[in-house]
């Protein structure tokens, strides 16, 4: 059990278990969210990670800035690879050949390893029951290989695969869900976060340690040079993300959906889209429609969201 | 000594699997090799090992989670064929380069299109310069044998690589054999403890594996590869000298078979090896001074020690049951490779027999014989790649 407080100044106390000198660009959102999932824990931890921005940029030549046993084989295989090493750990515990210390085992990928080229391992992965924990960083395009559209970019957003262009004005299709797909494996844990509601976060992660069993927390995790934003708009912008119910902090615990950040007062999704240089084609006159599609998609998900939380809400009432 | 029985291929594989009790399995059934993985899975949950086994939902992430187990720091092994070799593809040259000792039989099948399930040599072909060390096996016998020492070679402190073991698909993996199996106690001498290095479940000296190496150290880091594999040879004799003690059957690099005398030979790997050996004797009870060389260890490849074997020959025919369309055999082209630096190198050619279980039956083998009987006396080839056994 960890034992820190969730207070900033323990926190800050604590050492790095990913350590500065990685090489992620300034104001990246990536390891804002590797900090604070390793320093929401105490427990021993080992992680693998999918090929992309943050393995390509935390452990080059001899240079590494995992603090903790660490493991990248591949693009799409993240959690197939952490589910044998948590498999090696299971069997040298019963084979009595090493002690239990309740180690941990986190697979990091981003968007394109974790929704699109990694979807069936990790399918797999949690089908499987493994003891781990999933952490996609969502930064919704591939934004290592140059900023192309993956399955979590959002409708109308403009990339290098899908431009704003004459004819079409950036990605048609909405993103898809993975969260709910996530949970739809019957897994005993799957949320989202952001790294803007840091204590959410991590209360998450430290909640996820404590059941047994495959995890998942989406969070999603700004990218400058993708998004077109300024540099130090990343925790800005995924406050943002949730304050507009575009990125809503839930999660769905054995089955039971629970928002647990409600914003005071739902802003305009214009809000979240207007500080990114992606959506300003859909800012432009004549593409009004881009900008209501956009709004009715969070509308009609943060609707269906509410629902299903006040469904078991009310079943919780009754059953007290 | 242990038991003599009539298992299949798959069974006796499966039986040296449980003999050395691995603490890992990833795997994904793919025929033919489907059989002996579930044989194991028996042995699992019958309680007879203590191998946690991860089910996994395609063969690249059966080599994914090796190579995560693999590294935590255990034992691991994995099987498979065809499609499923071809899928892990990719992985099969990060469990090499990461420098990790799995153990994984093939059951060498045709890759598709079109789709074919029986045996030939073009998946584990395919897979020849990912890194791995390749042993191929022309019996049950032998893939037993070679799975047992497998372990210990790839897990030599010199080496520390993956090895694959080749069966022949269907013909040694289904076909009911004479097998001698050690003692499971023997077994488990033989390949000692694990000692894991670097392991990643040694959580208070964390390690990072699978590093980003660009231009300043790649072409080092492939080298020093190389390097590693020009120390397999030396193991695999010093397990096969071990191994021989323990079991009296004798292992090398390759066999050759009435070779010592021959004038012509063909060199062929696996099950086709033990249908030319008849051929090779009703020869020579003609007087026809005929050999065989057969290839157990094709990665890394003995050049040296192939070539100093063939070269009294006058003739050579090799036989692949791969082949690389627009090339040659990849076979004879190690063999070309082995005689290349000889002076006066016998005429060689090269037949392709047996593709997608196509039966190679000992007239096949006459009829190269013959022709090197007539290549021995000429010096001429007429047709260097052929193919033989083709429906007229």
């Amino acid at each position: 059990m960890t034992t820190i407080p969730l207070r900033l100044k323990e926190i800050s106390r604590q050492e790095d278990r990913f350590a500065y000198g990685h090489r992620m660009c300034a104001g990246c959102g990536a390891p804002i969210v590797v900090k604070q999932v390793l320093m929401a824990t105490d427990y021993p931890v080992i992680a693998s990670n999918a090929t992309g921005c943050l393995e390509v940029s935390s452990c080059i030549s001899e240079y590494t800035a995992w603090k903790i046993p660490w493991i990248h084989s591949a693009f799409e295989n993240a959690a197939a690879t952490i589910s044998g090493v948590e498999a090696m750990y299971r069997s040298l515990v019963r084979q009595g050949r090493i002690d239990d210390r309740q180690v941990k085992f986190i697979a990091f990928g981003g968007d394109g390893g974790t929704y699109d080229i990694g979807f069936q391992s990790l399918s797999g992965a949690m089908e499987r029951g493994h003891d781990m924990l999933y952490i996609c960083y969502d930064n919704e395009a591939y934004m290592n290989t140059g900023i192309q559209r993956s399955s979590a970019t959002p409708f109308g957003a403009n990339t290098t695969t899908c431009p704003a262009g004459d004819v079409i004005p950036g990605k048609p299709q909405n993103r898809k869900d993975l969260t709910k797909i996530m949970a739809a494996h019957n897994i005993p844990y799957a949320a989202q976060a952001s790294p803007g509601h840091w204590m959410d976060l991590m209360k998450k992660v430290r909640k996820a340690f404590e059941i047994k069993g495959p995890k998942f927390i989406n969070i999603i995790a700004p990218c400058n040079r993708g998004w077109r934003s300024r540099t130090d708009d990343a925790i800005m912008l995924s406050k943002l993300a949730v304050d507009t119910c575009y990125w809503p902090l839930y999660e769905i615990e054995n089955g039971v959906t629970r928002i647990t950040v409600r914003p005071r007062e739902k802003k305009p999704v214009t809000d979240f889209l207007k500080g990114q240089g992606r959506f300003k084609h859909m800012f432009a006159p004549g593409n009004e429609w881009m900008i209501e599609r956009a709004q009715e998609y969070v509308d009609r998900e943060w609707e269906r969201l509410q629902k299903e939380a006040a469904c078991w809400a009310e079943d919780e009432e009754k059953t007290e | 000594m242990g038991k003599i029985v009539a298992v299949t291929g798959n069974e006796a594989v499966a039986e040296s699997l449980r003999q050395v009790n691995p603490d890992v399995c990833a795997a994904y059934p793919i025929t033919p090799a489907t059989d002996l993985m579930q044989r194991f899975s028996s042995f699992i949950s019958d309680g007879k090992v203590d191998t946690e086994m991860v089910l996994v939902e395609s063969e690249h992430s059966a080599m994914s989670a090796c190579i995560g187990a693999a590294a935590a720091g255990g034992r691991v092994a994995t099987a498979t064929s065809s499609q499923g070799l071809a899928l892990m593809w990719e992985m099969l040259f990060i469990a090499a380069g990461d420098r990790l000792p799995i153990v994984m039989p093939v059951v060498n099948r045709a890759l598709s299109a079109p789709l074919n399930i029986h045996g030939d040599h073009s998946d584990t072909m395919g897979a020849r310069d990912s890194g791995w060390i390749q042993l191929y096996s022309e019996t049950a016998q032998e893939a037993y044998d070679n799975a047992i020492q497998a372990f210990r070679i790839g897990e030599h402190p010199d080496i520390r690589l993956p090895v694959m073991v080749c069966m022949d698909g269907f013909i040694v993996s289904h076909s009911i054999e004479r097998v001698e199996y050690l003692e499971d106690a023997e077994v488990r001498n033989f390949v000692g403890e694990y000692m894991p290095v670097n392991p990643l479940l040694d959580i208070d000296n964390p390690k990072s594996y699978g590093p980003l190496i660009l231009t300043d150290l790649y072409h080092e880091y492939k080298r020093a590869q190389h390097e590693v594999m020009t120390r397999v040879k030396n193991v695999v004799l010093e397990v096969a000298a071990d191994f021989e003690k323990l079991s009296g059957r004798k292992y090398g690099l390759f066999e050759t078979y009435r070779l010592d005398d021959a004038e012509i030979a063909i060199v062929i790997l696996n099950s086709a090896a033990g249908t030319t050996k008849d051929v090779v004797d009703s020869y020579r009870s003609k007087g026809i001074k005929a050999g065989l060389l057969k290839p157990r260890m094709f990665r890394p490849f003995p050049y040296e020690e192939v070539a100093a074997a063939l070269s009294h020959l006058k003739a050579i025919a090799v036989l692949d049951r791969a082949d690389s369309f627009g090339g040659y055999g990849p076979l004879f082209s190690e063999i070309c490779g082995a005689v290349m630096s000889m002076d006066g190198k016998p005429p060689m050619i090269n037949r392709i027999y047996g593709l997608g279980g196509r039966d190679y039956m000992p007239n096949q083998a006459e009829k190269v014989l013959d022709e090197l009987v007539g290549i021995a006396e000429t010096g001429k080839v007429h047709t260097l790649k052929d193919y033989i056994g083709l429906r007229e």
